[in-house]
Protein backbone atom coordinates (compact mmCIF):
# COMPACT_ATOMS: atom_id res chain seq x y z
CA UNK A 1 0.00 0.00 0.00
CA UNK A 2 1.44 3.52 -0.92
CA UNK A 3 1.34 5.80 1.99
CA UNK A 4 0.43 9.13 1.34
CA UNK A 5 2.65 11.82 3.48
CA UNK A 6 0.70 14.52 4.12
CA UNK A 7 2.22 18.02 2.83
CA UNK A 8 2.24 20.37 5.64
CA UNK A 9 2.36 24.57 5.69
CA UNK A 10 6.09 24.19 6.28
CA UNK A 11 6.60 22.06 2.92
CA UNK A 12 4.43 24.62 0.86
CA UNK A 13 6.62 27.41 2.31
CA UNK A 14 9.79 25.68 1.96
CA UNK A 15 9.13 25.27 -1.97
CA UNK A 16 8.16 28.87 -2.03
CA UNK A 17 11.33 30.09 -0.42
CA UNK A 18 13.55 27.89 -2.64
CA UNK A 19 11.90 28.81 -5.76
CA UNK A 20 12.97 32.42 -4.60
CA UNK A 21 16.51 30.89 -3.94
CA UNK A 22 16.23 30.16 -7.52
CA UNK A 23 14.81 33.13 -8.80
CA UNK A 24 17.20 35.00 -7.02
CA UNK A 25 20.09 33.56 -8.45
CA UNK A 26 18.85 33.14 -12.06
CA UNK A 27 16.83 36.78 -12.20
CA UNK A 28 20.36 39.00 -12.95
CA UNK A 29 21.69 36.64 -16.03
CA UNK A 30 17.85 36.26 -17.20
CA UNK A 31 17.70 40.21 -16.87
CA UNK A 32 21.21 40.57 -18.54
CA UNK A 33 20.35 38.67 -21.77
CA UNK A 34 17.08 40.66 -22.34
CA UNK A 35 18.15 43.53 -22.04
CA UNK A 36 21.17 42.72 -24.56
CA UNK A 37 18.87 41.80 -26.93
CA UNK A 38 16.31 44.08 -26.75
CA UNK A 39 15.95 46.50 -29.42
CA UNK A 40 16.61 50.33 -28.35
CA UNK A 41 12.74 51.63 -28.03
CA UNK A 42 11.92 49.11 -25.69
CA UNK A 43 15.46 49.52 -23.24
CA UNK A 44 14.98 53.66 -23.07
CA UNK A 45 11.45 53.07 -21.59
CA UNK A 46 12.86 50.38 -19.33
CA UNK A 47 10.21 47.85 -20.40
CA UNK A 48 12.41 45.31 -20.57
CA UNK A 49 12.18 42.69 -17.41
CA UNK A 50 12.76 39.01 -18.19
CA UNK A 51 11.94 38.87 -21.99
CA UNK A 52 13.74 40.20 -24.90
CA UNK A 53 11.50 42.91 -26.43
CA UNK A 54 11.73 43.21 -30.11
CA UNK A 55 14.70 41.05 -30.56
CA UNK A 56 17.54 42.25 -31.86
CA UNK A 57 21.51 41.66 -32.14
CA UNK A 58 22.96 44.80 -32.84
CA UNK A 59 24.77 44.93 -29.01
CA UNK A 60 25.77 41.84 -29.26
CA UNK A 61 27.48 42.27 -32.51
CA UNK A 62 28.57 45.60 -31.57
CA UNK A 63 30.38 44.30 -28.13
CA UNK A 64 31.92 40.98 -29.96
CA UNK A 65 33.42 44.10 -32.11
CA UNK A 66 34.95 45.48 -29.59
CA UNK A 67 38.79 45.07 -30.86
CA UNK A 68 39.53 44.91 -26.42
CA UNK A 69 37.37 42.87 -25.93
CA UNK A 70 38.71 40.28 -27.82
CA UNK A 71 42.35 41.31 -26.47
CA UNK A 72 41.37 40.31 -23.16
CA UNK A 73 40.04 36.98 -24.18
CA UNK A 74 43.15 36.27 -25.79
CA UNK A 75 44.66 37.35 -23.14
CA UNK A 76 42.95 35.23 -20.59
CA UNK A 77 42.69 32.05 -22.48
CA UNK A 78 46.67 32.77 -22.41
CA UNK A 79 47.06 33.20 -18.87
CA UNK A 80 44.59 30.46 -17.81
CA UNK A 81 46.25 27.93 -19.66
CA UNK A 82 50.24 28.83 -19.27
CA UNK A 83 49.09 29.47 -15.39
CA UNK A 84 46.97 26.38 -14.78
CA UNK A 85 49.99 24.65 -16.23
CA UNK A 86 52.62 26.21 -13.41
CA UNK A 87 50.53 26.20 -10.62
CA UNK A 88 49.48 22.69 -11.40
CA UNK A 89 53.33 21.48 -12.21
CA UNK A 90 54.75 22.79 -8.98
CA UNK A 91 51.70 22.11 -6.76
CA UNK A 92 52.11 18.62 -8.00
CA UNK A 93 55.77 18.20 -7.21
CA UNK A 94 55.69 20.06 -3.96
CA UNK A 95 52.66 18.03 -2.35
CA UNK A 96 54.14 14.40 -3.63
CA UNK A 97 57.43 15.46 -1.96
CA UNK A 98 55.72 16.67 1.03
CA UNK A 99 53.80 13.81 1.17
CA UNK A 100 56.78 11.49 1.62
CA UNK A 101 56.86 10.73 6.23
CA UNK A 102 60.24 11.66 7.71
CA UNK A 103 61.58 13.64 4.36
CA UNK A 104 64.52 15.62 5.60
CA UNK A 105 63.35 19.18 7.18
CA UNK A 106 59.63 18.05 5.97
CA UNK A 107 58.26 18.89 9.11
CA UNK A 108 59.78 22.62 9.40
CA UNK A 109 59.04 23.24 5.62
CA UNK A 110 55.72 22.26 5.57
CA UNK A 111 55.49 25.00 9.01
CA UNK A 112 56.85 27.71 7.17
CA UNK A 113 54.13 26.93 4.23
CA UNK A 114 51.49 26.99 6.51
CA UNK A 115 52.72 30.45 8.39
CA UNK A 116 51.84 32.28 4.94
CA UNK A 117 48.35 31.50 5.30
CA UNK A 118 48.61 33.74 8.77
CA UNK A 119 50.53 36.33 7.86
CA UNK A 120 51.42 37.83 4.48
CA UNK A 121 53.36 40.99 3.66
CA UNK A 122 50.75 43.16 1.97
CA UNK A 123 50.21 44.49 -0.98
CA UNK A 124 53.34 47.45 -0.98
CA UNK A 125 55.72 45.44 0.01
CA UNK A 126 54.35 42.30 -2.27
CA UNK A 127 54.19 44.94 -5.21
CA UNK A 128 58.06 46.23 -4.76
CA UNK A 129 59.16 42.87 -4.91
CA UNK A 130 57.12 41.87 -7.78
CA UNK A 131 58.50 45.07 -9.91
CA UNK A 132 61.76 44.46 -8.47
CA UNK A 133 62.00 41.11 -10.44
CA UNK A 134 61.27 43.08 -13.16
CA UNK A 135 58.00 41.52 -13.48
CA UNK A 136 55.93 44.22 -13.76
CA UNK A 137 53.99 44.41 -16.94
CA UNK A 138 55.26 41.08 -18.51
CA UNK A 139 53.25 37.87 -18.77
CA UNK A 140 54.47 36.74 -16.15
CA UNK A 141 53.09 39.10 -13.37
CA UNK A 142 49.98 37.10 -14.12
CA UNK A 143 51.33 33.96 -13.52
CA UNK A 144 53.97 33.52 -11.20
CA UNK A 145 53.15 35.85 -8.04
CA UNK A 146 49.58 34.31 -7.15
CA UNK A 147 50.87 30.74 -8.85
CA UNK A 148 50.84 28.39 -5.70
CA UNK A 149 47.31 28.33 -3.14
CA UNK A 150 48.35 27.03 -0.19
CA UNK A 151 45.18 25.17 0.69
CA UNK A 152 45.06 23.57 -2.51
CA UNK A 153 48.58 22.42 -1.57
CA UNK A 154 47.70 21.01 1.75
CA UNK A 155 44.97 19.88 -0.11
CA UNK A 156 46.90 17.72 -2.47
CA UNK A 157 49.43 16.57 0.30
CA UNK A 158 46.60 15.52 1.96
CA UNK A 159 45.49 13.30 -0.48
CA UNK A 160 48.91 11.74 -1.51
CA UNK A 161 49.59 11.08 1.90
CA UNK A 162 46.11 8.93 2.08
CA UNK A 163 47.30 6.92 -1.24
CA UNK A 164 48.48 2.77 0.93
CA UNK A 165 51.40 2.63 1.46
CA UNK A 166 50.99 -1.34 0.02
CA UNK A 167 50.54 0.46 -3.61
CA UNK A 168 53.72 2.34 -3.46
CA UNK A 169 55.92 -0.31 -2.24
CA UNK A 170 54.67 -3.04 -4.96
CA UNK A 171 55.52 -0.51 -7.42
CA UNK A 172 59.27 -0.03 -6.07
CA UNK A 173 59.50 -3.85 -5.98
CA UNK A 174 58.68 -4.10 -9.62
CA UNK A 175 61.91 -1.21 -9.79
CA UNK A 176 60.05 2.01 -10.03
CA UNK A 177 62.14 5.16 -9.51
CA UNK A 178 61.11 8.10 -7.25
CA UNK A 179 59.76 9.91 -10.10
CA UNK A 180 58.17 7.14 -12.26
CA UNK A 181 56.46 6.22 -9.04
CA UNK A 182 54.97 9.83 -9.37
CA UNK A 183 54.08 9.28 -12.98
CA UNK A 184 52.55 6.28 -12.94
CA UNK A 185 51.12 5.54 -9.78
CA UNK A 186 50.45 8.03 -7.64
CA UNK A 187 48.76 10.63 -10.57
CA UNK A 188 46.56 8.08 -12.23
CA UNK A 189 45.43 7.31 -8.61
CA UNK A 190 44.93 10.66 -7.91
CA UNK A 191 43.28 11.55 -10.99
CA UNK A 192 39.88 13.44 -9.41
CA UNK A 193 41.47 15.48 -6.82
CA UNK A 194 44.45 16.81 -9.83
CA UNK A 195 41.17 17.37 -11.86
CA UNK A 196 39.50 19.78 -8.89
CA UNK A 197 42.27 21.43 -7.96
CA UNK A 198 43.26 22.42 -11.65
CA UNK A 199 39.78 23.31 -12.17
CA UNK A 200 40.10 25.67 -8.85
CA UNK A 201 43.26 27.27 -10.38
CA UNK A 202 41.89 27.74 -13.63
CA UNK A 203 38.58 29.50 -12.12
CA UNK A 204 40.94 31.82 -9.82
CA UNK A 205 43.07 32.95 -12.85
CA UNK A 206 39.94 33.49 -15.04
CA UNK A 207 38.73 35.64 -12.52
CA UNK A 208 41.96 37.73 -11.09
CA UNK A 209 40.78 40.90 -11.34
CA UNK A 210 43.64 42.99 -8.65
CA UNK A 211 46.65 41.53 -9.79
CA UNK A 212 46.32 42.69 -13.23
CA UNK A 213 44.80 46.16 -11.70
CA UNK A 214 48.16 46.10 -9.30
CA UNK A 215 50.82 44.69 -11.79
CA UNK A 216 49.80 45.94 -15.29
CA UNK A 217 49.50 49.17 -17.33
CA UNK A 218 50.16 47.77 -20.82
CA UNK A 219 46.83 47.76 -22.19
CA UNK A 220 47.76 44.85 -24.74
CA UNK A 221 48.24 42.49 -21.68
CA UNK A 222 44.96 43.44 -19.81
CA UNK A 223 42.99 40.21 -19.23
CA UNK A 224 39.52 40.31 -19.57
CA UNK A 225 38.35 41.20 -16.28
CA UNK A 226 40.06 44.40 -16.05
CA UNK A 227 38.61 45.23 -19.77
CA UNK A 228 35.50 44.42 -18.59
CA UNK A 229 35.64 46.68 -15.47
CA UNK A 230 37.07 49.32 -17.83
CA UNK A 231 34.43 48.96 -20.24
CA UNK A 232 31.65 48.77 -17.48
CA UNK A 233 32.02 50.38 -14.51
CA UNK A 234 34.71 53.12 -15.80
CA UNK A 235 32.38 53.75 -18.50
CA UNK A 236 34.99 53.48 -21.49
CA UNK A 237 31.94 51.67 -23.27
CA UNK A 238 30.79 54.62 -24.28
CA UNK A 239 33.14 55.46 -27.00
CA UNK A 240 31.53 52.44 -28.89
CA UNK A 241 28.48 53.72 -29.40
CA UNK A 242 29.94 56.31 -31.58
CA UNK A 243 31.11 54.19 -33.69
CA UNK A 244 27.90 52.04 -33.87
CA UNK A 245 25.38 54.82 -34.77
CA UNK A 246 28.15 55.85 -37.81
CA UNK A 247 27.48 52.60 -39.01
CA UNK A 248 23.65 53.18 -38.65
CA UNK A 249 23.02 50.62 -36.40
CA UNK A 250 20.76 51.46 -32.96
CA UNK A 251 22.36 50.23 -29.65
CA UNK A 252 21.82 52.20 -26.52
CA UNK A 253 24.65 52.18 -23.89
CA UNK A 254 22.45 49.70 -21.16
CA UNK A 255 22.09 46.83 -23.60
CA UNK A 256 26.11 47.67 -24.84
CA UNK A 257 27.19 47.13 -21.79
CA UNK A 258 24.94 44.00 -20.50
CA UNK A 259 25.89 42.39 -23.84
CA UNK A 260 29.92 42.57 -22.45
CA UNK A 261 29.47 41.82 -18.97
CA UNK A 262 27.90 38.16 -20.72
CA UNK A 263 30.29 37.97 -22.81
CA UNK A 264 32.85 38.34 -19.57
CA UNK A 265 30.86 35.49 -17.74
CA UNK A 266 29.33 33.56 -20.81
CA UNK A 267 32.69 30.90 -20.67
CA UNK A 268 32.19 29.93 -17.16
CA UNK A 269 28.33 29.58 -17.57
CA UNK A 270 28.84 27.62 -20.48
CA UNK A 271 30.87 25.01 -18.94
CA UNK A 272 29.37 25.18 -15.26
CA UNK A 273 26.99 22.31 -16.02
CA UNK A 274 30.07 20.10 -16.74
CA UNK A 275 32.28 20.92 -13.92
CA UNK A 276 29.80 21.52 -11.47
CA UNK A 277 30.38 18.10 -9.64
CA UNK A 278 34.09 18.52 -9.37
CA UNK A 279 33.78 21.79 -7.68
CA UNK A 280 30.88 19.83 -4.98
CA UNK A 281 33.45 17.68 -4.33
CA UNK A 282 36.50 20.31 -4.28
CA UNK A 283 34.42 22.21 -1.45
CA UNK A 284 34.49 18.93 0.49
CA UNK A 285 38.08 17.97 -0.11
CA UNK A 286 39.09 21.74 0.89
CA UNK A 287 36.94 21.28 4.49
CA UNK A 288 39.11 18.51 5.25
CA UNK A 289 41.29 19.34 7.99
CA UNK A 290 44.97 19.24 6.15
CA UNK B 1 74.24 12.01 13.74
CA UNK B 2 76.27 13.92 11.01
CA UNK B 3 76.18 11.03 8.91
CA UNK B 4 72.70 10.19 9.05
CA UNK B 5 72.07 13.17 8.18
CA UNK B 6 74.21 12.75 5.15
CA UNK B 7 72.49 9.73 4.33
CA UNK B 8 68.82 11.01 4.51
CA UNK B 9 69.64 13.89 2.10
CA UNK B 10 70.90 11.25 0.05
CA UNK B 11 68.02 9.17 0.22
CA UNK B 12 65.52 11.91 -0.13
CA UNK B 13 67.09 13.74 -2.57
CA UNK B 14 64.80 13.14 -5.43
CA UNK B 15 62.22 14.41 -3.32
CA UNK B 16 63.99 17.09 -2.34
CA UNK B 17 64.58 17.98 -5.53
CA UNK B 18 61.54 18.14 -6.70
CA UNK B 19 60.68 20.44 -4.01
CA UNK B 20 62.67 23.05 -5.66
CA UNK B 21 60.46 25.48 -6.96
CA UNK B 22 57.81 25.65 -4.47
CA UNK B 23 60.00 26.40 -1.80
CA UNK B 24 61.48 28.99 -4.96
CA UNK B 25 58.27 30.41 -5.14
CA UNK B 26 57.94 30.53 -1.22
CA UNK B 27 60.52 32.52 -1.13
CA UNK B 28 60.28 34.96 -3.76
CA UNK B 29 56.36 35.68 -3.66
CA UNK B 30 55.68 35.26 0.12
CA UNK B 31 58.88 35.56 2.36
CA UNK B 32 60.30 38.40 0.13
CA UNK B 33 57.21 40.92 0.84
CA UNK B 34 57.33 40.12 4.45
CA UNK B 35 61.04 41.62 4.52
CA UNK B 36 59.90 44.09 2.24
CA UNK B 37 57.75 45.40 5.15
CA UNK B 38 60.67 47.04 6.35
CA UNK B 39 60.12 49.84 4.00
CA UNK B 40 57.40 50.85 6.53
CA UNK B 41 60.50 51.98 8.75
CA UNK B 42 61.82 53.96 5.73
CA UNK B 43 61.11 57.14 3.74
CA UNK B 44 61.01 55.00 0.74
CA UNK B 45 61.61 56.45 -2.58
CA UNK B 46 61.38 54.54 -5.88
CA UNK B 47 64.48 56.27 -7.78
CA UNK B 48 66.65 56.33 -4.29
CA UNK B 49 65.98 52.62 -3.78
CA UNK B 50 65.68 50.29 -0.83
CA UNK B 51 69.50 50.97 0.54
CA UNK B 52 69.96 54.75 -0.28
CA UNK B 53 66.52 55.58 1.23
CA UNK B 54 66.38 57.32 4.82
CA UNK B 55 65.62 55.07 8.20
CA UNK B 56 63.03 57.21 9.81
CA UNK B 57 62.16 54.46 12.09
CA UNK B 58 58.13 54.43 13.52
CA UNK B 59 57.89 57.95 11.67
CA UNK B 60 54.84 56.52 9.20
CA UNK B 61 53.19 54.76 12.13
CA UNK B 62 52.68 57.72 14.45
CA UNK B 63 51.09 59.36 10.98
CA UNK B 64 48.57 56.70 10.27
CA UNK B 65 47.54 56.75 14.20
CA UNK B 66 47.48 60.39 14.08
CA UNK B 67 45.69 60.73 10.89
CA UNK B 68 41.65 61.34 10.92
CA UNK B 69 41.10 58.93 7.98
CA UNK B 70 42.23 56.09 10.03
CA UNK B 71 39.97 55.26 12.90
CA UNK B 72 37.48 55.82 9.81
CA UNK B 73 38.79 53.09 7.64
CA UNK B 74 40.02 51.06 10.20
CA UNK B 75 36.23 51.09 11.36
CA UNK B 76 34.98 50.44 8.12
CA UNK B 77 36.81 47.28 7.99
CA UNK B 78 35.90 45.33 11.06
CA UNK B 79 31.78 46.94 10.50
CA UNK B 80 32.16 45.33 6.97
CA UNK B 81 34.06 42.07 8.38
CA UNK B 82 31.57 41.81 11.35
CA UNK B 83 28.40 42.39 9.30
CA UNK B 84 29.40 39.68 6.62
CA UNK B 85 30.22 37.43 9.97
CA UNK B 86 27.22 37.71 11.16
CA UNK B 87 24.98 37.99 7.91
CA UNK B 88 26.85 35.16 5.37
CA UNK B 89 27.24 32.30 8.50
CA UNK B 90 24.14 31.40 9.48
CA UNK B 91 22.37 32.23 6.19
CA UNK B 92 24.20 28.78 4.19
CA UNK B 93 22.98 26.99 7.23
CA UNK B 94 19.40 27.87 7.04
CA UNK B 95 19.68 27.19 3.20
CA UNK B 96 21.15 23.85 3.87
CA UNK B 97 18.50 22.80 6.68
CA UNK B 98 15.82 24.41 3.53
CA UNK B 99 17.43 21.97 0.89
CA UNK B 100 17.46 19.16 3.72
CA UNK B 101 13.95 19.29 4.39
CA UNK B 102 13.07 19.48 0.93
CA UNK B 103 11.06 15.70 -0.23
CA UNK B 104 10.73 16.42 -3.95
CA UNK B 105 14.14 15.62 -4.81
CA UNK B 106 14.30 16.63 -8.52
CA UNK B 107 13.61 19.94 -7.13
CA UNK B 108 15.98 20.41 -4.48
CA UNK B 109 19.04 19.12 -7.44
CA UNK B 110 17.67 22.15 -9.63
CA UNK B 111 17.75 24.58 -6.49
CA UNK B 112 21.19 23.96 -5.77
CA UNK B 113 22.99 23.29 -8.78
CA UNK B 114 21.22 27.23 -9.72
CA UNK B 115 22.67 28.45 -6.43
CA UNK B 116 25.82 27.29 -6.46
CA UNK B 117 26.20 29.29 -10.25
CA UNK B 118 26.80 32.29 -8.27
CA UNK B 119 30.08 31.56 -6.60
CA UNK B 120 31.71 31.29 -9.84
CA UNK B 121 31.46 34.67 -11.04
CA UNK B 122 34.51 36.94 -10.74
CA UNK B 123 34.30 39.84 -8.40
CA UNK B 124 34.25 42.51 -11.83
CA UNK B 125 31.04 40.76 -13.85
CA UNK B 126 29.69 41.01 -9.88
CA UNK B 127 29.63 44.34 -9.55
CA UNK B 128 29.45 45.18 -12.97
CA UNK B 129 25.64 43.31 -12.61
CA UNK B 130 25.11 45.27 -9.34
CA UNK B 131 26.08 49.01 -10.53
CA UNK B 132 23.54 48.25 -13.49
CA UNK B 133 20.83 46.97 -11.65
CA UNK B 134 20.94 49.75 -9.16
CA UNK B 135 21.35 52.36 -11.63
CA UNK B 136 19.03 55.17 -10.57
CA UNK B 137 18.00 55.83 -14.30
CA UNK B 138 17.90 52.40 -16.07
CA UNK B 139 18.49 50.19 -13.49
CA UNK B 140 15.53 47.60 -13.25
CA UNK B 141 15.29 47.72 -9.18
CA UNK B 142 15.24 51.25 -9.29
CA UNK B 143 12.54 50.91 -12.34
CA UNK B 144 10.54 48.78 -9.71
CA UNK B 145 10.57 51.27 -6.90
CA UNK B 146 9.54 54.02 -9.20
CA UNK B 147 6.70 51.58 -10.51
CA UNK B 148 5.81 51.51 -6.65
CA UNK B 149 5.83 54.91 -6.92
CA UNK B 150 8.55 56.03 -5.01
CA UNK B 151 11.24 58.21 -5.59
CA UNK B 152 14.52 56.35 -7.75
CA UNK B 153 17.20 55.67 -5.26
CA UNK B 154 21.13 56.59 -6.01
CA UNK B 155 22.29 53.12 -3.95
CA UNK B 156 26.07 53.65 -5.40
CA UNK B 157 26.00 57.06 -4.41
CA UNK B 158 24.97 57.39 -0.95
CA UNK B 159 27.32 56.27 1.78
CA UNK B 160 24.40 54.46 3.61
CA UNK B 161 23.76 51.70 1.30
CA UNK B 162 27.51 50.75 0.65
CA UNK B 163 26.87 48.16 3.41
CA UNK B 164 23.51 46.50 2.81
CA UNK B 165 24.67 46.19 -1.34
CA UNK B 166 28.10 44.60 -0.03
CA UNK B 167 26.90 41.97 2.25
CA UNK B 168 23.91 41.34 -0.13
CA UNK B 169 25.32 40.53 -2.97
CA UNK B 170 27.88 38.87 -0.58
CA UNK B 171 25.39 36.78 -0.12
CA UNK B 172 23.66 36.08 -3.02
CA UNK B 173 27.26 35.14 -4.36
CA UNK B 174 28.14 32.95 -1.89
CA UNK B 175 24.92 31.19 -0.06
CA UNK B 176 24.36 28.11 -2.38
CA UNK B 177 27.87 27.32 -2.53
CA UNK B 178 28.12 27.24 1.35
CA UNK B 179 25.54 24.85 1.75
CA UNK B 180 27.86 21.83 -0.01
CA UNK B 181 29.49 21.60 3.78
CA UNK B 182 26.35 21.16 5.75
CA UNK B 183 24.97 19.13 3.17
CA UNK B 184 27.34 16.56 3.51
CA UNK B 185 26.76 16.84 7.33
CA UNK B 186 23.46 16.28 6.86
CA UNK B 187 23.68 13.34 4.66
CA UNK B 188 25.73 11.03 7.18
CA UNK B 189 23.09 11.77 9.56
CA UNK B 190 22.01 8.29 10.63
CA UNK B 191 18.35 7.90 9.81
CA UNK B 192 17.43 5.89 13.03
CA UNK B 193 17.94 8.87 15.22
CA UNK B 194 14.80 10.39 13.16
CA UNK B 195 12.75 7.30 13.31
CA UNK B 196 13.87 7.15 17.06
CA UNK B 197 12.80 10.69 17.49
CA UNK B 198 9.48 10.27 15.81
CA UNK B 199 8.60 7.13 18.27
CA UNK B 200 9.42 9.40 21.37
CA UNK B 201 6.53 11.97 19.49
CA UNK B 202 8.85 14.45 18.06
CA UNK B 203 7.30 16.66 14.91
CA UNK B 204 8.92 17.87 12.19
CA UNK B 205 10.30 20.98 13.94
CA UNK B 206 11.49 18.60 17.09
CA UNK B 207 13.42 16.35 14.67
CA UNK B 208 15.22 19.54 13.27
CA UNK B 209 16.20 21.01 17.00
CA UNK B 210 17.41 17.89 17.93
CA UNK B 211 18.46 16.22 14.99
CA UNK B 212 19.77 17.61 12.29
CA UNK B 213 21.29 20.63 14.56
CA UNK B 214 23.32 19.01 16.38
CA UNK B 215 24.30 16.39 13.38
CA UNK B 216 25.81 19.82 11.85
CA UNK B 217 27.37 21.24 14.58
CA UNK B 218 31.04 20.31 13.91
CA UNK B 219 30.84 21.57 10.45
CA UNK B 220 29.63 24.87 12.14
CA UNK B 221 32.42 25.36 14.40
CA UNK B 222 34.93 24.68 11.46
CA UNK B 223 32.92 26.87 8.79
CA UNK B 224 33.00 29.91 12.39
CA UNK B 225 36.87 29.60 13.06
CA UNK B 226 37.31 29.90 9.41
CA UNK B 227 35.31 33.14 8.89
CA UNK B 228 36.33 34.47 12.00
CA UNK B 229 39.87 34.21 11.20
CA UNK B 230 39.08 35.81 7.82
CA UNK B 231 37.24 38.82 9.19
CA UNK B 232 39.89 41.37 8.02
CA UNK B 233 40.42 39.81 4.87
CA UNK B 234 37.58 41.34 3.01
CA UNK B 235 37.59 41.42 -0.70
CA UNK B 236 39.61 44.55 -2.05
CA UNK B 237 37.67 44.08 -5.15
CA UNK B 238 34.15 44.22 -4.70
CA UNK B 239 34.67 47.72 -1.94
CA UNK B 240 37.26 48.74 -4.71
CA UNK B 241 34.64 48.67 -7.68
CA UNK B 242 31.66 49.50 -5.91
CA UNK B 243 32.99 52.31 -3.70
CA UNK B 244 33.35 55.61 -5.00
CA UNK B 245 34.38 58.89 -3.80
CA UNK B 246 30.91 59.84 -2.59
CA UNK B 247 30.68 56.81 -0.24
CA UNK B 248 34.45 56.51 1.53
CA UNK B 249 32.91 57.37 4.61
CA UNK B 250 31.69 53.89 4.75
CA UNK B 251 33.30 52.29 1.53
CA UNK B 252 37.18 52.96 2.16
CA UNK B 253 38.89 49.86 4.31
CA UNK B 254 42.21 49.13 4.41
CA UNK B 255 43.39 47.41 1.27
CA UNK B 256 41.27 49.95 -0.82
CA UNK B 257 42.91 52.82 1.19
CA UNK B 258 46.42 51.10 0.90
CA UNK B 259 45.95 50.88 -2.79
CA UNK B 260 44.81 54.79 -3.22
CA UNK B 261 47.44 55.93 -0.95
CA UNK B 262 50.45 53.66 -2.13
CA UNK B 263 50.00 52.88 -5.11
CA UNK B 264 48.14 55.42 -7.08
CA UNK B 265 49.49 57.70 -4.86
CA UNK B 266 53.13 56.87 -4.20
CA UNK B 267 53.34 56.71 -0.41
CA UNK B 268 54.72 53.22 -0.33
CA UNK B 269 56.36 53.77 3.17
CA UNK B 270 53.29 55.07 4.68
CA UNK B 271 51.05 52.46 3.41
CA UNK B 272 53.07 49.55 3.92
CA UNK B 273 53.11 50.56 7.57
CA UNK B 274 49.11 50.75 7.60
CA UNK B 275 49.74 47.24 5.64
CA UNK B 276 51.65 45.96 8.98
CA UNK B 277 49.77 46.94 11.45
CA UNK B 278 46.57 45.15 9.62
CA UNK B 279 48.69 41.83 8.94
CA UNK B 280 49.78 41.60 12.76
CA UNK B 281 45.94 42.49 13.96
CA UNK B 282 44.78 39.61 11.05
CA UNK B 283 47.66 37.38 12.15
CA UNK B 284 46.42 37.74 15.89
CA UNK B 285 43.11 36.99 14.87
CA UNK B 286 43.46 33.87 12.87
CA UNK B 287 46.03 31.99 15.42
CA UNK B 288 43.92 32.82 18.60
CA UNK B 289 40.55 31.14 16.52
CA UNK B 290 42.69 28.52 15.31
CA UNK B 291 43.60 27.89 19.01
CA UNK B 292 40.54 28.31 20.63
CA UNK B 293 39.07 25.45 18.14
CA UNK B 294 42.18 23.17 19.33
CA UNK B 295 40.63 23.63 22.63
CA UNK B 296 37.06 23.80 22.00
CA UNK B 297 36.25 20.95 19.59
CA UNK B 298 39.58 18.83 18.61
CA UNK B 299 39.67 20.63 15.32
CA UNK B 300 42.01 23.04 14.10
CA UNK B 301 42.65 23.55 10.69
CA UNK B 302 46.38 22.82 11.18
Amino acid sequence: MVKLKRIRLFDVVNFVLLAIVAFASLFPFVHMASVALSSPEYVIRNEVGLWPKGLQWDALTAAVGDERLWIGYRNTLLYVVLGTSISMLVTMLGAYSLSRRNLLLGQPIMMLIVFTIMFNGGMIPFYLVVKSYGLLDTIGAMVLPNAINTFNLIVMRTFFQGIPKEIEESGRIDGLSDIRLLTSIVIPLSKPVLMTIGLFYAVEIWNSFSAALLLLRNPDLYPLQLVIRNLVVVGQAGDVLETTSASGRRVVLESLKYALILLGCLPIIMVYPFIQKHFEQGALIGSVKG
Amino acid sequence: MKSSIIKRFKRDRIYLLLLVPLLLYYALFRYAPMFGIAVSFLDYNLFKGFWASDWVGLKHYNMFINNPDAWNIIRNTLVLGGLKLLFLYPAPIILAILFHEMRWKKYRRFVQTVSYMPFFLSSVVVSSILIMLLSPSTGWINQLIVSLGFEPIYFLQQSEWFRPIYIGSDIWQHVGFGTIIYLAALSSIDPQLYEAAKIDGAGRWKQTLHVTLPGIVPAMVIVFILQIGGILELSFDKAFLLGNTATLETSDIISTYVYRIGILGGSFSYAAAIDLSMAVISFLFIYSANKVSRRVGETSLW
